[in-house]
């Protein structure tokens, strides 16, 4: 049965942990009002379904690609898996281009946690007050304090793999499980860091080093980054979904949310979404949006209405802009010894040295780095878009492949009006507006590139690496609907609440008021967390 | 799927594939690694393929899509330059680069974005083949087919450079670069013969790896020829 047609229905949904297999599904009829309907199944809307539905909740996720079933259908195959990414058409513009589809964009249950890598690390604390306490940005309108707890549930549901001491960050009990063994492109980034006298430490992973469940340890197969065929990975499709199964949410995959329908009364009434060719409508008391930093905005802006003719919750004006992605520059060698960088996790080895000293930059912002380990197609994308090497010159390059070792940064942005994400003109195959995206980087974020760059040149350099190069890319996307204390300067406040609508909520990486500097995905599972024990909460005292 | 089926499929599919010679291109490790006498396909039959894998490579091998969307005049040129971008002479079996491309242009499946200003995937590739044409009829009567090796790379480094002499309805750079070179080389490196000859491992599920270190191969990974 192929992937692009609805399975998760008549009471059953796929079973991601047998070959073939299905587990018992609650399902719900459009006609029958449900208490959360949630766009999107990601570590936002996914985790968020779990907690819902644990609490009590009905709960219907909607998510417009399919729902896997990794032991059948990943294959070892960087071409195959294009299949996990987004591929529907969208625009991208400004003066520095993002790259989107399978660069920070995911299609399926789980989301972009299918193919993510893995990196499970917390907010630098200061970052939840970036205004106030670093002087740039804005603050978020929770503390870490209050986060804490919820990083603590998180690393727990997914078994973290992880240091037993972890350098950097607020005190904290060592990891679940086990670190892994760093790779050979990780020791190049430890053996740089140790001869500069700079702390690095092996990478977090919501990958297991030891049997978890139904879940093998991980055999280092080092295709992460487009499925992992054995569940070792602990993503949101392994780790939360089956959760909300078993406590009771229906999960309906291959169903686009095309608009979100506002009664009368100034609340959502529910939504509009196509399965099967046609449009259906879910009746909820309450809609949760997750569909990620373009998607989430995207369909506020296509749902705007009489009562809000500028996209529904936007009389701030603010939903689609302050979008932020992290710089992503390379740095590359060649080095004497055989790397091969293709075994293992893509990145085993970081140091987050210049997300907690801010004493010798030229510019607001944090950047952590990682080694990496691009399978072959990726790397010739590397290779030619950066060195425009093609012929034999191309080929040449691309045999030096096992002696390559290089550095990308999750460097932070900053939050702009102007970066935003926008409807265009043409209309996708639903009949929706496509989204456009305008980004540029400003002074302060080229000032991060370039002071990123040269410190990740000075670790290949000092690890014995030669023939050093750059690239440019960009990894995640953030922002779009921020979350705030001020209704004027915020589109929803700490809960993820909407500040227009009392019953419309945002559950995802959209929320950030900042960037931070590094991978986005344990905190929106946080986030997640926190905002399902902050609606029970106010469930409890009748206030949803 | 039948997997005994794929098994004596993947024997059968050894033993017609040749391997890419490139014995005359050893060399040390910041010059490029040669592994001459690496085939990643001959692990087809070991813990390293699983079934869904065999078949997904099977199909790519075998399962060459006929020629649906570009015209042959659209065909002759991408061919010729594929040849320059990467250059195969080697190989008795080429790596089918224009069918994946053609395949991809009749499915209307691109990479899900696109440069705000540019057209829509199909057009930005008949519009950049066109230009492509009509600047190297700027060049000399015989167009891009008349050219010797040197003149066509000549030709493709100026449209690289965005030194045109056409009109380009879409940027020529940005064209050769992010359009023509990336989607060449993502073709070309998705074929275990590419694989080979820079010693990526390949499929590794379920077997994966052991030896992560410096210096340090599994038994079933590409030996230094």
């Amino acid at each position: 049965m192929t992937a692009e047609l609805p399975r998760a229905r008549n009471g059953r949904a796929p079973d991601v942990f047998r070959r073939d297999g299905w587990v018992p599904m609650r399902c719900h009829a459009d006609h029958e009002t449900v208490d959360f309907a949630i766009v999107g199944t990601g570590a936002g809307g996914g985790t968020l379904a779990a907690r819902l539905a644990e609490a009590g909740f009905s709960v219907v996720a909607f998510d417009a690609g399919p729902f896997w079933r990794p032991l059948d259908e990943f294959a070892s195959d960087e071409a195959e898996q294009q299949k996990l990414y987004w591929t529907d058409d969208r625009i991208t513009g400004g003066a520095d281009p993002i790259a989107l589809g399978g660069n920070n964009s995911g299609r399926g249950v789980g989301g972009s946690t299918i193919h993510f890598s893995m990196i499970s690390l917390r907010w630098r604390p200061e970052w939840f007050k970036a205004r106030s306490r670093l002087g740039y940005g804005f603050d978020w309108p929770i503390s870490y304090e209050e986060v804490a707890p919820y990083y603590e549930e998180v690393e727990e549901a997914l078994k973290v793999s992880g240091p037993v001491n972890y350098p950097w960050g607020g005190k904290r009990r060592r990891y679940p499980y086990r670190a892994h063994p760093v790779n050979a492109a990780g020791l190049v980034l430890a053996r740089g860091a140790e001869r500069l006298g700079i702390e690095w430490s092996s990478v977090p992973l919501a990958t297991v080093s030891a049997p978890r469940g139904k879940s093998p340890p991980c055999v280092y197969r080092g295709f992460c980054n487009f499925g992992c065929s054995t569940n070792a990975k602990q993503s949101v499709l392994v780790a939360w979904i089956p959760r909300a199964l078993r406590a009771g949410a229906e999960i309906r995959d291959m169903a686009m949310v095309g608009r979100i329908t506002l009664a009368p009364n100034g609340r959502v009434r529910g939504l509009e979404f196509q399965r099967e060719g046609s449009w259906h409508f879910q009746h909820a008391r309450n809609v949760v949006v997750a569909g990620y930093a373009i998607e989430t905005p995207r369909l506020l802006l296509n749902s705007a209405c009489r009562q809000f003719p500028q996209g529904l919750a936007n009389s701030s004006g603010l939903v689609g802009t302050h979008l932020m992605t992290h710089s992503g520059p390379g740095v590359w060698a060649t080095f004497e010894e055989e790397v091969r960088w293709y075994k293992g996790p893509p990145n085993m080895a970081v140091t987050e040295h210049w997300n907690y000293h801010d004493e010798d930059k030229d510019f607001p912002g944090s950047y952590a780095f990682m080694s990496q380990g691009p399978l072959p197609r990726a790397w010739a994308q590397i290779v030619t878009t950066n060195r425009g090497l093609w012929g034999s010159a191309l080929q040449q390059e691309m045999r030096k492949y096992n002696h390559m070792a290089g550095l990308v940064p999750v460097g932070e942005t900053e939050p702009r009006p102007e970066n935003r994400v926008e409807l265009a003109e043409e209309e996708d195959q639903y009949g929706l507006r496509i989204p456009r995206v305008l980004f540029s980087y400003s002074d302060n974020d080229r000032r991060l590139i370039e002071h990123s760059k040269r410190t990740m040149a000075q670790f290949l350099e000092a690890a014995g690496g030669r023939d050093l190069w750059e690239s440019k890319d960009t990894s995640h996307l953030l922002g779009g609907c921020r979350m705030g204390s001020d209704p004027a300067t915020s589109v929803v406040n700490a809960d993820g609440r909407s500040w227009d609508v009392p019953n419309l909520w945002i559950c995802d990486g959209s929320l950030f008021p900042t960037c931070g500097g590094v991978n986005p995905s344990l905190t929106i599972q946080a986030l997640a967390c926190r905002i399902a024990d902050r609606i029970k909460t106010l469930a409890s005292r009748g206030e949803l | 799927m039948n997997p005994m089926h794929l098994t004596r499929y993947g024997r059968s599919l050894r033993t017609h594939l040749p391997r890419a010679r490139n014995g005359d291109l050893r060399g040390n490790a910041t010059a490029g690694a040669s592994y001459a006498r690496y085939d990643v396909l001959a692990k087809w039959d070991t813990p390293s393929f699983d079934d869904l894998t065999r078949s997904v490579i099977a199909a790519r091998l075998e399962e060459v899509p006929p020629i649906c969307f570009l015209s042959p005049d659209e065909v002759r040129l991408l061919d010729l330059v594929l040849a320059r971008l990467l250059p195969q002479p080697e190989r008795s079996r080429p790596i089918p680069i224009t069918p994946w491309i053609d395949d991809m242009l009749n499915r209307n499946q691109g990479e899900g974005y696109r440069l705000d200003g540019l057209p829509p995937l199909r057009e930005t590739w008949r519009k950049g083949l066109a230009a492509l044409a009509a600047e190297a009829a700027l060049t000399g009567p015989g167009g891009f087919s008349g050219m010797s090796k040197t003149e066509q790379d000549r030709l493709l480094r100026n449209v690289q450079l965005g030194e045109v002499l056409a009109e380009w309805p879409v940027p020529a750079a940005h064209f050769f670069t992010h359009v023509l070179l990336k989607t060449a080389a993502d073709i070309y490196y998705s074929y275990p013969d590419a694989w080979s000859e820079i010693g990526f491992g390949g499929p590794a599920s379920p077997r994966g790896y052991v030896r992560l270190g410096f210096d340090e191969r599994d038994s079933w990974e590409a030996k230094r020829a």
